[in-house]
């Protein structure tokens, strides 16, 4: 917005070319990133034969048909299944933001021996996929009683979350300069203080896109929620569409109904949170 | 104080308590059943658990699939850490015998339901040395090929029985027609290996003396028996559908349905899709044999079992539902629910569904063997099975002659399997 | 460091390291760090009917050595470079470039363009994975008919399951949907340029091209470094789509198999064959290993030139 301000009285001829020529690259990959959702999206509305015979149509009154959603929602619990989803992500990636901050921190602005250890550690979780430990997890939630909750999805996506989380982190607590906080600590404010009233503000841009990084990979994950809650009361969206696709899976006005019902939580959640990483993004900058 | 609003709220605290709840306290008295067919779940909730609680009101059943392709690995990693069902639907042969070395799996000597098996029909779940049985039978598919009774009649063709009638059979629709003759991808490679391979071979290596020979070791895969059989496979390419390389199992079968293919090589569990989605009627024939009047061979598979899951806390009640399970009223129950599973218990059962019985029928008048790499020969690395399909979708594919896919696949065999070193 | 808290410069215990620290640290070690060690110590075991047994250093040599399992790693560690040199020429390229497009000043429905650009990466690859089977797949039409719409139909073909061309294929799924991170990355750096940096270079006559060149470029390598190691982590850790699309045997002839569709055959096993975790797990740690050996060369080589850049 400032830019803008700064940059109105230049306007030219030249820059009218120019910005047509933005908005046509910027529009034609927007077209390559969106054409495959639409395709389901729009087949979705058709019934078997118009799927078949033209992909590419419009639903007409001859091809348009809910069919699909109908047996959809008939036979799974599509509404439970993005709740819980939405738990799961919401609760995991809040709980890798304000705990990555904290050991982010930490790590960056204390000198204590284990330090190099700890970070080592963390750096070491992101270049280790999970998953390779997936028997020790599942034994560890049957001891500890956690197997078919949610609860086990959120402390294993906290887990996988945190290592990047405190890498983008770290390198952001660098960037802040060092008189802020000693002029606070000449005011006796108290370390908490100076974390949550000074640290977490700055670090909301790099929050933002460290949610989006942690956000991804655990509302698409199909493997946790495939080992550790794969009964029905607990069944996450993923799991849910991967399922009904695959019981369904030569029944494309099901399936594409189901893949058009996974897809709308996402974008609701997506532009809700898009607006926020934003503000993020363009307020309170580290300069 | 706390700048991370909104992560929080709650509602959705007390949400997933109330979540957590639920999870835990799961009734104790509660059969849960493992099983890869997650195809049959509303067969099981609807028809199956009712009928089985009219005789044992007491005990609660719970059918819980995992998607075929995730099943093996899930039930391993739930069985490791103890957080498997107490029914487990068993693969048969050594997928599962390896679960009962484990002793993942309780054995189930003495089970009065057993006594209605044949042991060809018991072969398939007991050790090496026959003196553990851990699964009880449940169900066999056949193989063979269904066809569009309607392009046969636009195009006056009739079923063919020999080699030689089925490829005039697919060369009159390809010139004749626009139909796919013969519906097959090679993009998931399995269908390659079992509606291919295993579905024409018996034909050539004479069922179960091919196979017991490879066992014993004196066949070998690169004998004629098996490289006439890829030869004959590498013959399909031209009959194929455009691009058939990508094409998926699920393009197949909706191929077939929409009436846009003429044949289709099939496994009897085929049927029930079919039967849901096709508006026209269909047949079936079986694999053609090389001239009129040899003796017919067909795979006749063992293919799904049902055991007990050792650390089981409900043993007794599984018990009785594994005794109900070898009732005549549960095969009847099941062939006729899921037509094209076929019922391996010594009851007289009556399938009602024609195609199914045309299926069936072909055990009077061939001789029945199962697929040759699935006893035995797949315990070793490189492992059998998994070369099957790869060189089969080869062999269809053109990127390796039957030559190649034989010398590769038996020196895979003969680098741990003794009687073929 | 006047901030450097130590014991032994007798300051109170610092209570408040425990409480930054302890929560994430204590969720980590538990759920992650534990778990991963417990695998990759059973690298160094066999086992036989249940029993298992120290092997040390034998289940690697296996790997590398011993042609059925040595044929199939290098293989797979071969696509998995392909599959990376792929991301690193075009996904992040495109990225940059969409950034820089989107951070043009004065720019109308930039939020717009970057909410839809970005939408692809927050789908699950159960989505991708299906949806472009569907257009790429020679039955259904779709790509076909678009070719032979622009005067290209000759150059069809079923390009997901032919060996030349299935990994290219999906490597260039895997960048439809990956390329909104560089994007988004790249994007929230030139943001934060000054705007009175750019002020003055265009005060002092250089044109868009240069101000990029030679004032943005500089400024966003750091975040080009970050970009390509994430790539590099995420590219060899790389399973879910390949394993949506191809199955765990990742055909045809293994031509799309990278280390994590390796990995999991040999772990839990695939059909007929036995997982083995202890293989699995020699799997795991080589693949631990390369990562390791390319973030340090990374770090060492690239980012060390890149840090005198920065201001």
């Amino acid at each position: 917005m400032r830019l803008t301000q700064s940059f109105l009285s230049n306007i030219s001829v030249r820059n009218v070319s120019k910005s047509t020529t933005v908005h046509a690259v910027l529009l034609a990959y927007t077209v390559i990133a969106l054409f495959p959702i639409l395709i389901v999206i729009v087949n979705s509305f058709k019934d078997r034969k118009g799927i078949f015979r033209d992909p590419l149509a419009l639903p007409t009154s001859d091809t348009f048909s809910m069919v699909g959603f109908e047996q959809v929602l008939l036979r799974s619990d599509f509404g439970l299944f993005a709740w819980n989803s939405i738990i799961v992500t919401v609760l995991a990636v809040g709980l890798v933001l304000l705990l990555g901050a904290m050991a982010a921190w930490a790590l960056t602005e204390y000198r204590f021996r284990t330090n190099l250890l700890i970070t080592f550690l963390f750096a070491m979780g992101i270049m280790i996929p999970i998953r390779l430990g997936t028997v020790s997890i599942l034994r560890l939630m049957v001891e500890l009683n956690l197997v078919n909750t949610l609860t086990s999805l959120v402390l294993v996506y906290i887990a996988q979350g945190l290592p990047l989380a405190v890498y983008i982190l770290s390198e952001f607590v660098r960037t802040i300069p060092k008189e802020l906080v000693e002029a606070a600590r000449c005011d006796a404010v108290s370390e908490y203080r100076i974390f949550f009233s000074i640290i977490l503000p700055l670090l909301k841009p790099a929050m933002a896109t460290v949610a989006v990084f942690t956000m991804i990979p655990i509302w698409n994950d199909l493997w946790f929620p495939l080992i550790l809650a794969p009964s029905e009361e607990t069944r996450t969206i993923t799991l849910g569409v991967q399922q009904f696709v695959g019981q369904y899976v030569t029944n494309w006005t099901s399936v594409l109904a189901a893949l058009t019902m996974a897809i709308v939580p996402v974008l609701i959640l997506y532009t809700i949170f898009s607006r926020q990483l934003i503000r993020g993004l363009t307020s309170g900058a580290v300069k | 104080m706390l700048k991370v609003r909104s992560a929080l709220p709650h509602k959705t605290l007390t949400c997933l308590a109330a979540l957590m709840l639920a999870g835990t306290a799961s009734a104790s008295n509660t059969l849960y059943v493992e099983s890869w067919r997650s195809d049959d779940a509303n067969i099981w909730s609807d028809t199956i658990i009712p009928a089985f609680n009219k005789h044992y009101p007491d005990i609660k059943l719970q059918f819980a699939p995992t998607p075929p392709t995730d099943y093996n690995s899930a039930l391993q990693a739930k069985l490791q850490a103890g957080s498997a069902g107490d029914i487990i639907t068993c693969r048969p042969f050594d997928a599962s015998l390896q679960l009962f070395k484990s002793g993942y799996l309780e054995s189930l000597n003495g089970l009065e339901g057993l006594n209605d098996f044949s042991d060809v029909a018991k072969s398939a779940w007991v050790t090496d040395d026959g003196s553990e049985q851990f699964c009880l039978p449940m169900a066999s598919v056949i193989h063979g090929f269904i066809y569009n009774k309607e392009i046969f009649e636009e195009l006056n063709l009739s079923v063919p029985n020999t080699q030689k009638e089925f490829f005039d059979t697919l060369a009159t629709i390809k010139s004749e027609s626009r139909y796919t003759p013969l519906d097959m991808g090679t993009a998931d490679q399995w269908e390659a290996a079992t509606m291919g391979f295993q579905n024409i071979g018996p034909n050539f290596w004479k069922g179960e003396t091919g196979r017991k020979g490879l066992i014993d070791g004196s066949a070998k895969l690169t004998d004629q028996p098996y490289v006439d059989t890829w030869k004959e496979l590498a013959k399909w390419k031209p009959y194929l559908g455009r691009g058939f390389e990508a094409q998926k199992y699920s393009d197949s079968q909706n191929l077939f349905t929409l009436g846009r293919a003429a044949i289709y090589p099939a496994g009897s569990w085929d049927i029930q899709t079919f039967n849901n989605q096709a508006d026209f009627e269909f047949g079936a024939f079986k694999p053609p044999v090389l001239k009129e009047g040899d003796t017919c061979y067909i795979s006749d598979h063992t293919d799904i079992g049902i055991g007990i899951n050792a650390a089981s806390k409900n043993k007794e009640a599984a018990k009785i539902f594994l005794n109900w399970m070898a009732s005549a009223e549960f095969g009847a129950l099941f062939a006729n629910a899921v037509p094209g599973f076929f019922p391996l218990s010594n009851h007289t059962i009556a399938i009602k569904d024609p195609v199914a019985k045309e299926f069936i029928s072909w055990r009077s008048q061939c001789e029945s063997t199962i697929r040759n790499s699935y006893q035995i020969l797949s315990r070793g690395t490189p492992n059998l099975e998994n070369q099957l399909w790869n060189v089969s979708a080869q062999v269809i594919n053109g990127t390796m002659t039957p030559e190649e896919a034989a010398s590769e696949t038996q020196k895979g065999l003969e680098q741990w399997y003794a009687p073929q070193q | 460091m006047s901030s450097s808290i130590q014991p032994e410069e007798k300051k109170p215990f610092p209570w408040h390291l425990i409480v930054f620290l302890g929560p994430g640290l204590l969720i980590y070690v538990t759920f992650s760090v534990y778990p991963l060690l417990d695998t990759l110590i059973l690298s160094l075991y066999q086992e036989q009917s249940g029993e298992s047994y120290f092997v040390g250093l034998e289940n690697f040599v296996t790997l590398v050595t011993d042609e059925n399992w040595s044929s199939a790693f290098w293989n797979a560690l071969s696509n998995n470079f392909q599959f990376f040199a792929f991301h690193m020429l075009l996904q992040n390229p495109i990225g940059l470039i969409l950034a820089v497009l989107l951070s043009s000043p004065k720019l109308r429905l930039a939020g717009t363009y970057r909410t839809l650009i970005f939408m692809p990466t927050m789908l699950s690859v159960v989505i991708i994975g299906f949806v472009w089977q569907l257009i790429l797949s020679p039955i259904w039409g779709i790509s076909e008919e678009f070719l032979y719409n622009i005067g290209l139909g000759q150059f069809f073909d079923a390009w997901l399951g032919k060996e030349g061309s299935a990994l290219v294929t999906l490597s260039f799924i895997s960048v439809w949907q990956f390329v909104g991170i560089p994007m988004m990355l790249i994007y929230a750096t030139l943001l934060n340029i000054p705007d009175d940096i750019i002020d003055a270079s265009t005060v002092d006559g250089a044109n868009a091209f240069q101000t990029f060149l030679y004032i943005k470029l500089p400024l966003i390598l750091p975040t080009i470094a970050m970009v390509s190691i994430l790539t590099f982590v995420a590219n060899f850790n790389a399973f879910e789509l390949i394993y949506a699309v191809k199955g765990a045997l990742a055909g045809p002839n293994f031509s799309t198999d990278l280390l994590g569709t390796f990995f999991y055959r040999t772990f839990f096993g695939f059909q007929l064959q036995q997982g083995s975790s202890t293989m699995g797990a020699a799997v795991a740690t080589l693949m631990f290993l390369i990562i390791l050996v390319g973030v340090m060369l990374f770090l060492f080589f690239v980012q060390r030139r890149i840090q005198r850049f920065q201001f």
